[in-house]
């Protein structure tokens, strides 16, 4: 049984002044110890597709589709039931730690409130087990930063401290938005090698939010690539950084700076993405895709598996090998 | 005739077009019933180098290493606390009877980017007006302002036709940044600094106004300080690095020479904190433990040797001078520094 599966998910935020279709059918699964990272530029449902799971929306989106994790229906759940799910089976951590953090409470008080509100245990055994985390997560003279507040830590320190409240209570999923974006080089190796390590040990599942392919190189098993709400390209991550298939995938790419790229030109994407306040009845990226033809503006290409084991969003992708894949895109000389 | 022409060379070629010495900048905090000084933040402390003509010099270093703070005393933004600032041969910040030159002549020929593309515009003006608005300033006309503005707007890729009178709420980020970068240079500045100026865009966008970067430099013979944590980005655009440490320079030279054979060790453990980009070769050790220490109190000695690999005694007993390693590079690491004490600086010497 998988951990997540996500059926036809569609988004919309509708108020007085706008709308925004912000997921337009996304099917996803991932399997137990499974780490998948969603890639996307700015505004491509990426966080909203996270946030679906834990069903932490506002209130007045509407969510369409299958929601499950761990066999449960997220869609349907009472609020005492979404309660116990989030912290417990699923927990989720942010960008800006800060945020998820109570500035009030010291690091230590965070994590064995969290622990006691899943678990009968003792305040003391909850206080032991807030020292083991922050040892685990790797924080140095963790005994004396468990009276810490979260403001007189750093940002990676912040960040190994929200990793270890949300790993207080052992979740079977991880839900990441993009939580190294905001770090150093150097820190952000530690974090994301710390991540990759707990998530082994604990065979979690991973779904980690980035817009950074480097980041998916080190730590995805597989990747989702979404465009204007919807995955355009899924498959393990050798594949796509190797040989993407679908020309939106290619031109991230093919615009992500590289060593050994001075003096060349980079590639581009022209245009920008679509404004979302129509459900897109075509290929979103076609106004964009300098391979677009007619096929491409007749209705909203499936998501097939035109090589085992990896699905596109495109209708110029041929059924082939992988090897013939690469060729048959590669644009004209 | 142009009423607010480029600037002429002085000096010729090799003459830097920015030559940096011994600035220092330290922020007092405040605490305390009386908020009196607690303490200083030593945001930058003892930086030297020079901005060569028609060169891109890329900054790195880990946050809170000082970087906007140099871009900031580049800018004049702020004042040293001391050092010194020359400008082709004329000293920075002078008067007539002192000579050299005065602050706002400066200002005229150095002009900045910013990260955030949102915060740096004007949000009720319509985007030609906020190009049109420092050529004003500095004396222009209006309707020659704003021909110099619509040219900018052009020369950054957005059609004035289509563009000008938009506020910067109708654009895109990377459309916004294309106005900062416009708004930049409508001055004919000859020195641009941009910190951090495509860190808020998507790679798609960001790939765009990298490109056009480079095309602005070549046709408006611009020089660029480019400040970025990026470390892809900045060895695709620089012609020399300059790595900054708690306020220090720890190592500057060729790109080429920087990136393949960093002298000093924090350059190699940040070069080596890239992703790999391979999924079958990833990374298996973090290549720096901790993070960087207060700059507040910064370490004695080399301000790096607590978390450097070769730390010995003599790394906290003095400071390391920049030893010269050849063709322009130069690092602040006693290992790179024959008969400084440390065991291995005499195995590189010999
Ligand atoms: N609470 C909300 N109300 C209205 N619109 C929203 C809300 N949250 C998200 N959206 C819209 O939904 C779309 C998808 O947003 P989402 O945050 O998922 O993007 P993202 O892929 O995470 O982008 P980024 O990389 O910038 O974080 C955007 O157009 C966004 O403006
Ligand atoms: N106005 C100020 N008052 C007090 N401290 C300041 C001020 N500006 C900067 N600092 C401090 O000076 C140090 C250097 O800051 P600076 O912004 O130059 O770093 P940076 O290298 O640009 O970092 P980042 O990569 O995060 O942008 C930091 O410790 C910062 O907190
Ligand atoms: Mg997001
Ligand atoms: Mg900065």
């Amino acid at each position: 049984m998988s951990l997540v599966k996500l059926r036809d998910l569609r988004v919309t935020f509708r108020t007085r002044d706008r709308t925004v279709h912000a997921v337009n059918g996304v099917d996803l699964d991932l399997a137990a110890g499974e780490t998948l990272c969603i890639l996307g530029e700015s505004g491509s449902g990426k966080s909203v597709t996270l946030r679906a799971l834990m069903r932490l929306l506002p209130r007045f989106a509407e969510v369409q589709g299958t929601v499950e994790v761990a066999g449960q229906d997220v869609t349907r759940m009472s609020e005492s039931a979404l309660t116990d799910l989030r912290g417990r089976d699923v927990a989720m951590i942010f960008q800006e730690p800060m945020t998820a953090m109570d500035p009030v409470f010291t690091i230590g008080q965070q994590i064995a409130e969290t622990v006691r509100r899943h678990e009968r245990v003792s305040r003391a055994d909850a206080e032991a087990r807030a020292l083991e985390l922050l040892e685990l997560v790797q924080i140095p003279s963790a005994k004396r930063r468990l009276a810490a507040y979260p403001h007189e830590l750093s940002g990676g320190l912040r960040q190994r401290a929200m990793i270890a409240v949300a790993l207080a209570c052992r979740p079977k999923l991880l839900l990441a938005d993009e939580p190294t974006t905001a770090l150093d080089a150097t820190v952000q190796i530690q974090v994301l090698l710390l991540l990759r390590e707990l998530q082994q040990r604990f065979n979690m599942g991973v779904i980690f939010v980035t817009h950074d392919l480097g980041v998916a190189g080190e730590i995805a098993d597989r990747v989702a690539v979404m465009y204007a709400g919807r995955v355009v390209e899924e498959g393990p991550v050798s594949g796509l950084m190797s040989g993407p298939l679908h020309p939106y995938a290619q031109g991230l790419l093919g615009a992500t700076v590289h060593p050994g790229m001075r003096g060349k030109r980079l590639t581009t994407i022209p245009g920008a993405p679509p404004a979302l306040d129509k459900e897109p009845t075509a290929c979103a990226f076609a106004p964009r895709c300098d391979r677009a033809h007619e096929p491409c503006l007749a209705d909203v290409p499936s998501l097939r598996e035109p090589v085992a084991g990896r699905r596109a969003r495109c209708v110029l992708v041929p059924d082939q090998t992988a090897w013939c894949v690469s060729e048959a895109l590669s644009p004209a000389p | 005739m142009d009423a607010l022409p480029p600037s002429a060379d002085r000096g010729g070629p090799a003459q830097p077009l920015l030559r940096l010495d011994g600035l220092v900048k330290h922020f007092p905090l405040k605490g305390g019933l009386l908020g009196r000084t607690q303490a200083v933040v030593r945001a930058v402390d003892g930086v030297g180098f020079d901005v060569r003509k028609g060169e891109t010099l890329g900054i790195v270093g880990e946050s809170g290493c000082g970087k906007s703070t140099t871009a900031r005393l580049l800018m004049r933004l702020l004042d040293p606390d001391s050092g010194t600032m020359v400008f082709d041969g004329e000293a920075v910040g002078g008067n007539a009877q002192s000579g050299g030159l005065p602050l706002r002549a400066y200002r005229r020929q150095v002009q900045m980017v910013f990260q955030d593309s949102y915060a740096s515009l004007n949000p009720r003006l319509p985007i030609e007006d906020s190009v049109a608005f420092a050529p004003k300033v500095h004396g222009l006309g209006n309707a020659e302002a704003v021909r110099r503005a619509r040219d900018m707007l052009a020369a950054v890729g957005l059609a004035p036709a289509n563009f000008a009178r938009r506020y910067p709420h109708e654009l895109s980020g990377g459309q916004r940044q294309r106005v900062n970068i416009a708004r930049a240079l409508a001055l004919r500045p000859r020195l641009v600094i941009l910190d951090e100026p495509v860190s808020a865009l998507d790679k798609s966008v960001e790939a765009q106004v990298l490109n056009l970067l480079v095309d602005l430099k070549e046709e408006f013979g611009l020089t660029y300080v480019f400040i970025s944590h990026d470390l892809n980005v900045v060895q695709y655009i620089s012609d020399r690095v300059l790595v900054m440490y708690l306020g220090e320079v720890t190592e500057i030279g060729p790109v080429e020479r920087i990136y393949e054979r960093p002298a000093h060790p924090y350059t190699a453990a940040l070069l080596a904190s890239r992703p790999s980009m391979d999924p079958s070769n990833r990374r298996t050790a973090p290549p720096l433990t901790g993070d960087p220490p207060n700059p507040v109190n910064p370490p004695s000695g080399c301000r790096f040797r607590t978390r450097c690999p070769h730390a010995e005694a003599v790394c906290a007993e003095r400071k390391p001078i920049m030893a010269d390693l050849g063709v322009g590079h130069a690092a602040a690491c006693h290992i790179a520094n024959p008969g400084s004490g440390h065991s291995l600086a005499e195995k590189v010497a010999a």
